[in-house]
C-alpha cells in the first residue's frame, strides 16, 4: 500500500500539522501579527521596570565596593547618612558616592511613587521639553535659593533641568514611571484574572457538557441565577466592606468573570462527548478524566484560546474603570485608571489625560488586533488568498 | 443551433482549485456529450472528479476559488461557461436542474412543501392562480403517497426517500431538457433507494429528457444508465454503452472497479463452538416525556427484546435499514449505554457492573466505527491512538515496548508500521480505517464489534476490509459482531445473520440459508432491493 508524502516536520517546536497552518494563518495576519510583538516587547520592558524607571541607580561603586541598589536595600549610614533606606536622589548622598566612586542610573530616574523634590513649576509640572528657557531659569534659580554655588555656570538653560518627558502628576510623581508601573499592573491582573477565570470556566463548562442531565441542568439555572446579580452594585458594596487590593480585587472580579466561557465550553463538550473517537476511547477502557483531558479538552481549547485576548481585554477595562471610579486599587498604586482621573481632575494639566489615554488605548487595541489575528487563525474555514 | 449539435457537449473540460499559492487540477480535460432521452453515468470512486465535473455544468463551483484552464459546455449550441449571471438563472431550474446526494439539508427546513415547490415554478414564469394544482399534479407525478395533504409538511416531516422525491418534483417542475442527479440515492435505505431509481428511470422515459447521473455504485449504473463514462483521478479512463463496457472492459481501472464486489465465502455456521457472546432479551427503551412534571408517558423502543449468540471464530451479522436500531444494540452490548436484558462474556455476566469492574473486560471486548474520519482524535499520532488501550488497560508495558506492540498491530492490519508518528489526516479514508481496526485488534480482544466498518469507504478498499477482517478472525479466533445495512459485505462474512426492523428482529438464523429463502416479506424485499435493486411495490416496505 502507498502511505501519503511525509510532511516536513522541524523548526525549534515540535507542531501537529493542524497548529503549523494555524501559526502560518497567524503570521499571514500581518497586523496581528505585528501587534503581538509590539505586545511582547511593552509587557517585557514593563516587566523589567525596575531596571527602567527607578529611583535607585542599577549598579554604583562606593569606596571600591560594588552595590547593586536596585536589588538590595543598603542603610543610609553606609553612606554617611542616618535613615533606614538610602535616597540616591538626595544631592548630599549622590555626591557622596559620585566622590568615591560612580553610579549607573536606568534611562527614567523615578519610580512610581517617587516625589519630585524641586519641580520646576509647582505640581502638576508639565514636561519639561514644554518650557520656556526663562521659565527653566526661573525654576533653577528658585532651586539654588540664592546659594551661588549651586547655580550653573551661565545662570542655566533648559538642560540642566532633571528632564520631566511627560510631566508630573498632581502628586509630584513622574508620569512615564507611573505609566511603566501601571502597564504592567493592567496587564498582569489581565492575564490572570483571563487565566484563572478561564480555567475555572472551563472546568465548569466541562463537567456540565460531558456528564449532561440533572447536573447540567442544575448547575445551568445557578449560572443563570449568578450572572443575573446586578456585579457593579456588588462591587461597591464590597469594596466598602474589604480593603482594595491587587489581590482582593482579583477574587472580586473573578466571581463574575468565570462564568463568560462556561457557555462556550460547555456546548463544545455536548458536541464532542458523542464522537466516535470518544466512544471508542470508552470502549478501550478510559477513565473519565483522561477521556476529559485527552480527547475532548483541546477541542474546546479552540474556542477558549479564541476568545482569551478579548477576556484579557474587558479585565483590564474592568480594572481601569473601577480604579476610574476610584473603587479600585488603593491610592498610590500605580493604576492607569487613577491617572486618568487626575487627568480629568485636573484638566489644566492635559498631558496627564493624554498619556493615560494613549497608553490604555494601545494596549487595547494592540490586544484586539491580537484577538482577531487567533480567531482568524483558528477559522477551519478561513483562506488568505 | 443546429439540429445536428447534441442538447449538451463537454469538451476538453479542465476544473483546477486554489488553495493557498498552489493549483490542484481536479478535473483535466474531460469531453462527453448527451442527448434528449440518453441516460449517461459518471461513475468512479470519491474524489474522481464526477461530482465537480457535474457542477461546473451548470457553473455551481466557488468561483473565482474554482476556475477552468480549458473546455467548453455546450448546452445548446451556447457556452455556459461565458453566460452572464442573468443567463444562468434562467437556465438554472428550467433547461437543465440538479439533485444532490443529501436530502436533509437540500430542503429548508422553514418551508413547507407547497412553498417550496411553488417557488420553483412562479421563479419561472408559472401563473400563481394554477400553482397549487400544479403542485399536486407534480407530487403526484413523483409518487409521493397522499400529495395533497402533504402540501403544508415542512422537510422534516417526511422521510429521506419521500424528501428526495420532493427534491426530484422541483427539478421536474418545469420540464428540463437536462436533468442531473449527483447520488440522489447514496443516503438513502436500499429499499427506498431501489424505489427512487425505478422513479427515475420511469420518468426519463416518460418526459423524454436527458439524465446525467453520477455514481459511485455499479449496480445503480447497470440499473438506469444507457451509456456510461468511468472517471479516476479527473479523468475519464473509459466511456461506451454500459453493456459494451460491463461486458468487456478495457482499462485497468474498470476492471478492478468491477472486480471490487466483496466476494469469498463465511465460515458455516457451526453450533458447536464456544459461544463468547449471549445476549438476552436486550432492550433500550428511550423514555419519551411530557408536560411540567416531566412524566413518561411512553418509550421509544431503539432496541426491543433482541437475543442473540456470537461464537468463538464466527460471525454473527446484523442487517437492517437505518433507524432499526442495530447500532444502538452494537453499543448496549458493549455497555457504552444503558440498556437491560442480560448480557454475559464467556458466561460471565456484564449487567449491573461499574466503569471500573467493565475495565478488564473491555480488554477482550472491542468495537470499530463506521466513520474513519470521526472515531480517530485529530491532535493525535497513530502511535497514540493504537497505544491508548495499552496504557488504560495498564498492560505493564514500558514505551519501547509499547511501540512494538503498535508497530506490530499496524503491520497485522497492513499499515506500514514507520509511519506511526504521523496524524491521522495524512491518510486515505481505507488506511484509516486500517488504523482504527488496529486500534482494536492491539488488546487481542476475544470479540470485537464491528459498526459499519466498510460503509464510508469506496469500493475497492471495502473489499480489501473485508478481506483483512476474515484473515484476522481466521488467525485469532475472533468473534464478530458485524453491524451492517450493505447485505453483499454481510453476505462475504457472516455465518450467521439477524435481519432487524424497529428494534426487533424480524428473521434470523444461519445467514446461508436466510439468504438462500428469505421467510419473511420484509427480507425477501430487502434483499429484492439490495441484489437486483427492485423496488418492492406490495407495501411491505416504507416510502
Amino acid at each position: 500500500m502507498t502511505l501519503a508524502p511525509p510532511q516536513h516536520t522541524g523548526g525549534w517546536l515540535k507542531l501537529s500539522p493542524m497548529n503549523r497552518r494555524r501559526l502560518d494563518n497567524f503570521r499571514r495576519n500581518r497586523r496581528g501579527h505585528w501587534s503581538f510583538w509590539i505586545f511582547m516587547a511593552l509587557f517585557v520592558v514593563s516587566l523589567g521596570a525596575e531596571f527602567v524607571a527607578n529611583d535607585r541607580p542599577l549598579i554604583a561603586s562606593y569606596r571600591g565596593e560594588l552595590l547593586f541598589p536596585v536589588l538590595v536595600d543598603y542603610p543610609e549610614d553606609k553612606f554617611g547618612g542616618f535613615e533606614a533606606h538610602t535616597d540616591y536622589r538626595d544631592p548630599e548622598i549622590a555626591g557622596e558616592i559620585e566622590a568615591h566612586g560612580w553610579m549607573v542610573w536606568p534611562p527614567i530616574r523615578f519610580a512610581n511613587s517617587t516625589t519630585k523634590l524641586d519641580p520646576p513649576t509647582p505640581f502638576p509640572s508639565p514636561p519639561t521639553w514644554t518650557l520656556t528657557e526663562s521659565q527653566c531659569r526661573a525654576a533653577i534659580v528658585a532651586h539654588a535659593r540664592g546659594d551661588a554655588a549651586k547655580l550653573p555656570p551661565g545662570g542655566g538653560s533648559c538642560r540642566d533641568l532633571e528632564p520631566e518627558w511627560l510631566g508630573t502628576d498632581a502628586d509630584g510623581h513622574d508620569v512615564v514611571a507611573r505609566l511603566i508601573y501601571g502597564f504592567r499592573i493592567s496587564v498582569l491582573f489581565g492575564l490572570i484574572l483571563a487565566g484563572v477565570s478561564s480555567a475555572i470556566g472551563i472546568a465548569a463548562g466541562a463537567v456540565q457538557g460531558y456528564f449532561g442531565g440533572w447536573l447540567d441542568l442544575t448547575m445551568q439555572r445557578l449560572i443563570e441565577i449568578w450572572s443575573s446579580l446586578p456585579h457593579l452594585y456588588i462591587l461597591i458594596i464590597l469594596s466598602a466592606i474589604l480593603t482594595p487590593g491587587f489581590v482582593v480585587l482579583l477574587t472580586i472580579l473573578l466571581l463574575f468573570s468565570w462564568v463568560s466561557l462556561v457557555h462556550l465550553v460547555r456546548a463544545e463538550f455536548l458536541r464532542a462527548r458523542n464522537f466516535e473517537y470518544v466512544n471508542a476511547a470508552r470502549a478501550l477502557g478510559l477513565s473519565n478524566a483522561k477521556i476529559i483531558f485527552k480527547h475532548v479538552l483541546p477541542n474546546a481549547m479552540v474556542a477558549t484560546l479564541t476568545f482569551l485576548p478579548f477576556i484579557v481585554n474587558s479585565s483590564i477595562s474592568t480594572l481601569t474603570s473601577l480604579d476610574f471610579l476610584g473603587l479600585g486599587m488603593p491610592p498610590g498604586s500605580p493604576s492607569l485608571g487613577e491617572l486618568l482621573l487626575e487627568g480629568k481632575s485636573n484638566l489644566s494639566a492635559p498631558w496627564l489625560g493624554l498619556s493615560a489615554f494613549a497608553i490604555v488605548a494601545l494596549m487595547l487595541s494592540l490586544l484586539i488586533f491580537i484577538g482577531e489575528a487567533v480567531r482568524d487563525a483558528f477559522d477551519p474555514r478561513k483562506t488568505f488568498t | 443551433m443546429t439540429a445536428a449539435a447534441p442538447l449538451l457537449s463537454v469538451r476538453d473540460l479542465s476544473v483546477a482549485f486554489r488553495q493557498g499559492d498552489e493549483t490542484h487540477v481536479v478535473v483535466d480535460r474531460v469531453s462527453f456529450t448527451l442527448e434528449r432521452g440518453q441516460a449517461l453515468a459518471l461513475v468512479g470512486e470519491s474524489g474522481s472528479g464526477k461530482s465537480v465535473t457535474a457542477q461546473s455544468i451548470v457553473k455551481l463551483l466557488p468561483y473565482p476559488a474554482a476556475s477552468h484552464p480549458s473546455g467548453e459546455v455546450l448546452f445548446k449550441g451556447r457556452d455556459v461557461l461565458t453566460m452572464s449571471d442573468a443567463e444562468l438563472r434562467a437556465m438554472r431550474g428550467a433547461g437543465v436542474t440538479m439533485v444532490f446526494q443529501e436530502p436533509m439539508t437540500s430542503l429548508n427546513p422553514l418551508h413547507t412543501i407547497e412553498r417550496q415547490v411553488g417557488e420553483i415554478i412562479a421563479l419561472h414564469g408559472g401563473r400563481a392562480a394554477s400553482t397549487r394544482d400544479r403542485v399536486v399534479a407534480l407530487l403526484t407525478e413523483v409518487g409521493l403517497a397522499d400529495p395533497a395533504s402533504r402540501l403544508g409538511a415542512y422537510p422534516h416531516q417526511l422521510s429521506g426517500g419521500q424528501r428526495q422525491r420532493v427534491m426530484i418534483a422541483m427539478a421536474l417542475a418545469n420540464r428540463p431538457d437536462l436533468f442531473i442527479a449527483d447520488e440522489p440515492t447514496t443516503a438513502l435505505d436500499v429499499t427506498v433507494q431501489a424505489q427512487i431509481l425505478a422513479l427515475l428511470k420511469d420518468l426519463q422515459a416518460k418526459l423524454g429528457m436527458a439524465l446525467l447521473f453520477i455514481t459511485h455504485d455499479l449496480g445503480i449504473v447497470r440499473r438506469i444508465a444507457s451509456d456510461v463514462a468511468v472517471m479516476q483521478k479527473g479523468r475519464i479512463v473509459e466511456a461506451g454503452k454500459t453493456a459494451d463496457v460491463f461486458a468487456n472492459p478495457r482499462h485497468s481501472y474498470t476492471k478492478m472497479l468491477l472486480a471490487a464486489e466483496p466476494k469469498g465465502e463465511a465460515p458455516a455456521s457451526d453450533w458447536a463452538a464456544k459461544p463468547i457472546l449471549e445476549a438476552k432479551d436486550v432492550r433500550v427503551w428511550f423514555p419519551i416525556r411530557h408536560g411540567f412534571m416531566r412524566r413518561t408517558v411512553g418509550h421509544v423502543k431503539a432496541v426491543d427484546g433482541v437475543s442473540l449468540t456470537v461464537r468463538e471464530g464466527q460471525t454473527v451479522g446484523v442487517v437492517g435499514e437505518s433507524g432499526s436500531g442495530k447500532t444502538t444494540l452494537g453499543l448496549a452490548i458493549l455497555r457504552l449505554i444503558r440498556s437491560r436484558g442480560t448480557i454475559a462474556y464467556c458466561g460471565r455476566g456484564l449487567s449491573g457492573l461499574t466503569v471500573k469492574q467493565m475495565r478488564p473486560f473491555r480488554r477482550d471486548m472491542q468495537i470499530v466505527f463506521q466513520d474513519p474520519f470521526g472515531s480517530l482524535s485529530p491532535r493525535l499520532s497513530v502511535a497514540e491512538i493504537v497505544e491508548e488501550g495499552l496504557i488504560a488497560q495498564k498492560t505493564r508495558l514500558n514505551a519501547a515496548e509499547r511501540r512494538e506492540a503498535v508497530a506490530r498491530a499496524l503491520a497485522d492490519t497492513g499499515v506500514d508500521p514507520a509511519s506511526m508518528d504521523r496524524y491521522p489526516h495524512e491518510f486515505s479514508g481505507g488506511q484509516r480505517q486500517r488504523i482504527a481496526i488496529a486500534r482494536a485488534m492491539a488488546l487481542y480482544p476475544k470479540f470485537v464489534v464491528l459498526d459499519e466498518p466498510t460503509s464510508a469507504l469506496d469500493m475497492s478498499v471495502q473489499a480489501q476490509i473485508v478481506d483483512l477482517l476474515r484473515d484476522l478472525q481466521k488467525r485469532r479466533a475472533l468473534a464478530y459482531l458485524f453491524i451492517s445495512h450493505d447485505l453483499k459485505v454481510v453476505r462475504a462474512l457472516a455465518s450467521e445473520i439477524v435481519v432487524m426492523r424497529r428494534g426487533e428482529v424480524v428473521e434470523s438464523g444461519p445467514a446461508r440459508e436466510v439468504f438462500a429463502a428469505p421467510q419473511s416479506d420484509y427480507t425477501r424485499a430487502l434483499f429484492a432491493a439490495a441484489f437486483a435493486m427492485e423496488a418492492e411495490t406490495s407495501g411491505v416496505v416504507s416510502q
